[in-house]
């Protein structure tokens, strides 16, 4: 009951000074706007980082030889230690979800042809590797199963390399020579871009792992196995599947860890989104010191208000209000004047956000969780600001309060 | 304590402002004895120590010495708090500048004593506020702002809200210093009147023609207490429904000022 009468005194004391008012919320309204902005656009930044990781590959499971986790320490010669191409061929035939692997052979080499020469990556695969990264090509055709048990000398190349070794005409047809072997070009990859790291994805010769391992790299073990599940649910049980293929493989005891490592896009999800996270609390403690500025204006007008109306305080004390009585007026005058503000101010955020939006094409969405957030960080400040000017107005002298002019 | 019908028990009042080469004796130890009912003006010149016995009695401050008994309880070396609530329920103040707040209706004014009630007591505030206005002869006037009203008015809404809560005294502080002779004799017939049903009335200034309409007076000087003496009191003549113009005390009180 008397905190209702506290909010009708405070709630009539704003109205009763109309501008000033308005100015004093308009501090809260632009830091609590600005604060949701910078989140929204945080999080747009986020889904836009998400979207451009999925773009990478769909549903993609990679294993690398050697638990990181153990990295520098010497598992011993003898050891089945390395991936094989043993072991891709294995996951393909017992793995019940993924819908394709393929063993991927690193082989950096010199490729001569056409116009000159060109260093690149040389990527032995198998035919599923396309699907797998959701790959195709804009001229000719890829390897197929044929090509991959013939270990023919074919290459698809990527648009960076046909561009380098091949400019204004068409490398479909044409020979290179990789490491003296000679190999015939039969497609050329879609142009991927690059990757949010960097790396130009284009730079790429794809061939059968068969040709590769047997003429290129020279021996038996390979860089990684790439895989991919129809949806990305089936991801984490796909790794657990993966995982247990390869112990067995490998004839690894129970008590003995991984000497190979499963990832999927998560971790790189993860961080990535990680790094957009700190982005966006940077960003929001920018956008905080406009709150803070706004709380000290809030201050600033309350203590405006208690000189002016020493002599009410007097009146009021005079006829039996305590100190506590008075403070929780001014507390919740301050409290209902951030509130308010902060209410404003979601609906500026929302409104920034929508705009920021238009013009990035980002989806920026604001959480529920954030509005109740902002709310409460608004009245936070009229407490926090509001606090000193109420205490000061409680602790007037009502004889000096009621002399004072 | 030992009378009970002493609204006011007073002794030895002290009050030194400031300490060691500049000390104040505002109060040098006085007596004060109000019984229940009674009406007396507390007269002075600035400076006697009629400002500073005022806040004492009106529980706004404390004697530096002395005991203070109001309706039977010690309130000397009470806390804030305590003050504040002692305030609430045994005093109702009236003051020069009328103090009301502005852009807040009659009703509202009148009301707020009411709101700082903490005696749990069920009340209905705004019933009890209505009838303190009308008890003031203001029943038509409730919904009105202070701007909209006269000064008499507003005085009289200020008397209102010190009776709104049935207080043991009225502490009426220069209750004319701001009204005009005629509205100021209507302000003093009003206290009469609320005094003829009962209530205890201080009335503390310094103008002899005011203190006149108290049948008691004590007077004040550099702290202590120079006279305490009865009076044949200036009876107004009840303020009449006609509205005749009581001719005498306006005469004589336009001849002081």
């Amino acid at each position: 009951m008397r905190l209702r009468r506290f909010i009708d005194i405070a709630v009539d004391s704003i109205l009763k000074n109309k501008m000033r008012s308005m100015l004093t919320m308009l501090g809260i309204i632009i830091g609590v706007g600005a604060v949701m902005m910078m989140v929204a656009v945080g999080q747009g930044a986020k889904s836009q980082i998400r979207q451009s990781i999925n773009g990478l590959g769909t549903n993609l499971i990679v294993v690398t030889p050697g638990a990181s986790r153990e990295g520098g320490v010497s598992r011993g010669a003898g050891t089945f230690n390395r991936l094989t191409v043993q072991d891709a061929e294995a996951i393909k035939r017992e793995s019940l979800l993924l819908s394709g692997v393929s063993p991927v052979i690193l082989a950096p080499t010199q490729a001569v042809g056409g116009k000159g020469n060109w260093r690149t990556m040389v990527r032995g695969v198998s035919t599923d590797y396309a699907t797998i990264r959701d790959w195709n090509v804009s001229e000719g055709r890829l390897f197929d199963a044929e090509d991959l048990r013939g270990m023919r000398k074919v290459a698809v190349i990527g648009a960076t390399v046909a561009k380098d070794l091949f400019p204004n005409q068409d490398p479909v047809g044409q020979n290179l020579r990789l490491r003296d072997v000679p190999f015939k070009i039969i497609g050329v990859l879609q142009s991927k871009g690059q990757t949010g790291m960097g790396n130009d994805q284009d730079d790429v010769i794809l061939a059968p792992y068969t040709t590769v391992q047997t003429r290129l790299a020279g021996h038996q073990f390979i860089g990684q196995i790439v895989g991919s599940t129809p949806n990305p649910q089936d991801i984490p049980a796909a790794e657990q599947e993966v995982r247990g293929i390869m112990r067995e493989r490998h004839k690894l005891a129970p008590y003995e860890a991984d000497d190979f490592t499963v990832r999927d896009q998560t971790d790189i999800m993860q961080a990535a989104e990680g790094t957009t996270d700190v982005m966006t609390l940077l960003l929001a403690a920018i956008a905080s010191i406009s709150l803070l500025v706004g709380g000290i204006g809030i201050m600033n007008i309350m203590l405006v208000s208690v000189t002016e109306r020493t002599r009410e305080i007097g009146v009021r004390m005079a006829i039996g209000a305590r100190g506590s009585d008075v403070l929780s007026q001014f507390l919740i005058e301050s409290i209902v004047l951030s509130v308010i503000g902060g209410a404003f101010g979601v609906a500026v955020g929302f409104g920034g956000a929508e705009v920021i939006a238009r013009l990035t094409g980002w989806s920026t969405a604001i959480a529920p969780a954030m509005v109740g957030l902002a709310m409460g960080f608004s009245a936070t400040v009229g407490i926090f600001f509001g606090y000193y000017p109420a205490r000061k107005a409680a602790q007037l002298n009502p004889i000096e309060a009621l002399r004072y002019e | 304590m030992s009378e009970p019908d002493l609204v006011i028990d007073a002794k030895e009042l002290t009050k030194v402002y400031g300490t060691g080469g500049s000390e104040v004796h505002a109060l040098r130890g006085v007596d004060l004895d109000v019984r229940r009912g009674e009406m007396m003006a507390i007269m002075g010149a600035s400076g006697s120590g009629k400002s500073t016995l005022m806040n004492i009695l009106g529980c706004l401050d404390q004697p530096t010495d002395g005991v203070y008994v109001l309706n039977g309880a010690r309130v000397d070396g009470l806390d804030r708090d305590q003050l504040a609530d002692i305030r609430n329920r045994e005093i109702g103040f009236v003051f020069q500048g009328f103090n009301l707040l502005a852009r807040t209706t009659a009703l509202d004014n009148v009301e707020l004593p009411l709101l700082y009630d903490r005696s749990g007591r069920k009340l209905d505030s705004k019933a009890l506020a209505r009838d303190a206005l009308e008890r003031v002869g203001l029943g038509d006037r409730m919904d009105h702002q202070p701007s909209e009203l006269s000064g008499g008015q507003q005085q009289r809404v200020a008397i209102a809200r010190a009776l709104v809560t049935n207080p043991t005294l009225i502490l009426a502080d220069e209750p004319t210093g701001n009204l005009d002779t005629h509205t100021s004799v209507e302000v003093l017939a009003l206290f009469q009147e609320l005094n003829a049903q009962g209530v205890t009335v201080l009335l503390v200034t310094h103008e002899p023609d005011i203190a006149a309409y108290a049948p008691r007076i004590m007077e004040l000087r550099d702290g202590l207490v120079v006279r305490d003496h009865a009076t044949v009191a200036r009876q107004h003549a009840v303020l009449d429904p006609g509205g005749g113009e009581p001719v005498e005390p306006v005469e004589s009180l336009k001849a002081t000022s």
